[in-house]
């Protein structure tokens, strides 16, 4: 789903044939249909059951952001209460430090993540030996399947006092840093972790698309005297832009749902005063203290945010490059 | 950076190796020089982590243990592998693991196979409900609530139901369905399969790969998974391996954060545990690895 949807495989039909079938098709009722097709729709049933069980009924159940829920009643809610959580949320101050630094993370990891497996991908490009290549592409992929416990593993020994990273401030002669007691760290400790465990999987989708730009767009534009950098800016660049929207715009989907899972394991109380994110907070309130319908809120509105960010993303893309997601 | 201005007409009929001027030269070395650096510091965490697992304790506490294990031991491994709970949980990992996969497995193939009918009426209605649950979902609370109220917790449905369809997967197998061979399903049909026929006899025998690819993309990230045994298992005979983890690692950073000293968690139980922990994965992962690729490719090559 990751790039522009392509065109419809074209079938080779005259076009009248095509306009009967078209025809034919819409005039299939959906008695016709099931009767025809029964078979295939008892596929259906499981998949339809499952996404309604366990995507749409949380779904509906983001109305108790609205109304009050009491242990043991309904997962809806039981009376409506307006906007008072939300108003309650408005006038917490946590909530406001953890939106800041929501936007922070977010957007560090949207300007420094992001851009850099396009160029970790043209390094790539920029590679003779094949062999050599793969190699790096195989030991770059590898931290993308470790578990998210694991990365948070190593983080805390890498950072630890008697860690690989203090031992060499000390060899250059700087003193220990306690990082996971220093909340001026965090976002750093943060980005870095991300690169490390995204860069290389992030190279695949502009390999794959570096290898559809045409050979002869470089030999014409080499016969127009442009040098490499050139032809990398205005051919090889503008050749994987569709792909780079794309992932652009699934990222800043992405933007308010900063590493949720790794910064719950990598925080202490000492770092929340840039670590804690919306996500850990909706998470202390609502599992840890049982306040869900303020926690919900919470959720909801930044979903909300997040779903903004990706229809507007989406719509500029559209107008600016063409190439969008739907 | 200079190049060459005037392409050789002879390199133009042969544009095997074009004699490369000094500056793409060095531009060479230096693009190598750094992707060597790159993998180097990749791998470096994963190295470090071996050195530390066969370290004495002493040794990482002294700060000496980089690339190298100091005090070279095996005991933590002994001690770790004969924690009873520590093969509980690993069991448990095993077995939520082969559930989930097989249940995710069952639903993504009908649940593709069905989609990738274009005949099929009522198609885009049910991608389209599909595909939003990408963009939207109900968020942490309400889903806990929910698996609370379906009496799910402290039982392995809490992990293996509410996570069996991915939609970038089921994505990835409907795009492979959809190029599958029209004419071979039609021949089918005209020899008397039904739907259910064709199905089982003729695309899933002749969709090895992609399912092969499927269950290894199901499985990782069932392994990987912690979160919704965290949430929802209060018992620890139910944990999967990488909740043992988290306890670990939250008992050594509580403590370490409170600045008390070497009194934590021993820093090599922890690497014995992870190394334990993700030898599986590295394991299979050079034999895997190119069906992630190619997988992620058809994925993105055909929406």
């Amino acid at each position: 789903m990751t790039t522009v949807a392509p065109p419809e495989p074209t079938q080779v039909v005259p076009p009248a044939q095509t306009l009967k079938s078209r025809r034919r098709r819409g005039r299939t009722t959906w008695r016709r249909a099931l009767r025809r097709d029964w078979r295939l729709y008892t596929f259906l049933v499981l998949p339809v059951l499952f996404l309604g069980l366990f995507k749409y009924v949380p779904m509906a159940g983001n109305i108790i952001a609205f109304r009050r829920f009491r242990p043991g009643g309904s997962i809806f809610g039981d009376e409506w209460v307006g906007l008072h959580y939300v108003e309650m949320f408005i006038q917490d101050p946590t909530f406001w430090r953890v939106f800041t630094n929501t936007l922070i993370i977010g957007g560090l990891t949207l300007a420094i993540v992001f851009p850099l497996p396009i160029l970790l991908a043209l390094m790539l490009n920029e590679v003779r030996t094949r062999l050599f290549k793969r190699f790096v592409q195989t030991m770059t992929y590898l931290p993308h399947f470790m578990s998210i416990v694991i990365v948070a593993g190593m983080v805390l020994q890498l950072t630890s006092l008697n860690g690989s990273i203090n031992q060499l401030i000390e060899a250059l002669g700087g003193e220990q840093i306690s990082f996971m007691q220093d909340p001026d760290w965090f976002r750093t400790i943060y980005v870095g972790s991300e690169i490390w465990q995204t860069v290389g999987w992030g190279t695949i989708l502009y390999l794959a698309a570096l290898t559809t730009i045409d050979d002869q767009l470089y030999e014409a534009a080499r016969i127009d005297g442009a040098n490499r950098w050139r032809q990398t800016w205005h051919i090889t660049l503008t050749g994987i832009r569709p792909t780079m929207m794309v992932l652009l715009i699934l990222n800043i989907g992405q933007f308010m749902a900063v590493g949720f899972e790794k910064i719950l394991l990598l925080y202490n109380p000492l770092l929340y005063p840039t670590a804690d994110v919306i996500a850990t907070y909706l998470y202390r309130v609502g599992i840890g203290s049982g306040s869900y319908s303020y926690s919900t809120a919470i959720g909801l509105f930044e979903a909300l945010i997040g779903v903004t960010l990706v229809l507007s993303a989406n719509a500029l893309s559209r107008r600016i490059s063409g190439s969008s997601l739907w | 950076m200079t190049t060459n201005p005037q392409t050789p007409d002879l390199a133009r009929v042969r544009p095997t190796r074009i004699a490369e001027s000094r500056g793409y030269r060095v531009f060479q070395v230096i693009n190598t020089t750094a992707l060597v650096l790159i993998v180097s510091l990749t791998l470096y965490p994963f190295v470090n982590l071996v050195a530390k697992a066969f370290s004495s304790e002493g040794a990482i506490v002294a700060g000496q243990v980089n690339v190298f294990p100091r005090g070279f031991n095996t005991t933590t491994f002994t001690a770790v592998m004969s924690d009873p709970m520590f093969w509980l949980n690993y069991r448990n990992t095993v077995v939520y693991t082969v559930v989930a996969t097989l249940i995710a497995m069952a639903l993504t193939t009908t649940f593709a196979y069905a989609l990738s009918r274009r005949y099929l009426k009522g198609r885009t209605f049910f991608i389209g409900i599909a595909v939003f649950t990408m963009f939207f979902n109900g968020g942490l609370i309400p889903n806990y609530l929910l698996i609370n109220s379906l009496g799910f917790k402290n039982t392995i449905w809490a992990i293996v139901l509410p996570n069996a369809i991915s939609i970038f997967n089921l994505l990835i197998m409907k795009s492979f369905f959809e190029n599958f061979p029209a004419d071979l399903e039609e021949a089918a049909a005209i020899d008397g399969l039904t739907t259910y026929g064709i199905f089982g006899r003729i695309v899933l025998p002749l969709s090895k790969a992609v399912i092969a690819t499927m269950v290894l993309f199901y499985a990782v990230s069932f392994w990987n998974n912690w979160f919704q045994a965290f949430l929802y298992m209060d018992r620890s005979d139910l944990y999967p391996v990488t909740v043992y983890l988290r306890n670990l690692l939250a008992a050594a950073t509580s403590t370490e954060s409170l600045g008390a000293d070497s009194a934590q968690i021993a820093s090599n139980v922890q690497a014995v545990t992870m190394v334990l922990t993700v030898l599986p994965i590295v394991c299979v992962y050079p034999f895997i690895q190119r069906y992630f690729v190619s997988g992620v490719m058809l994925g993105s090559v055909k929406g």
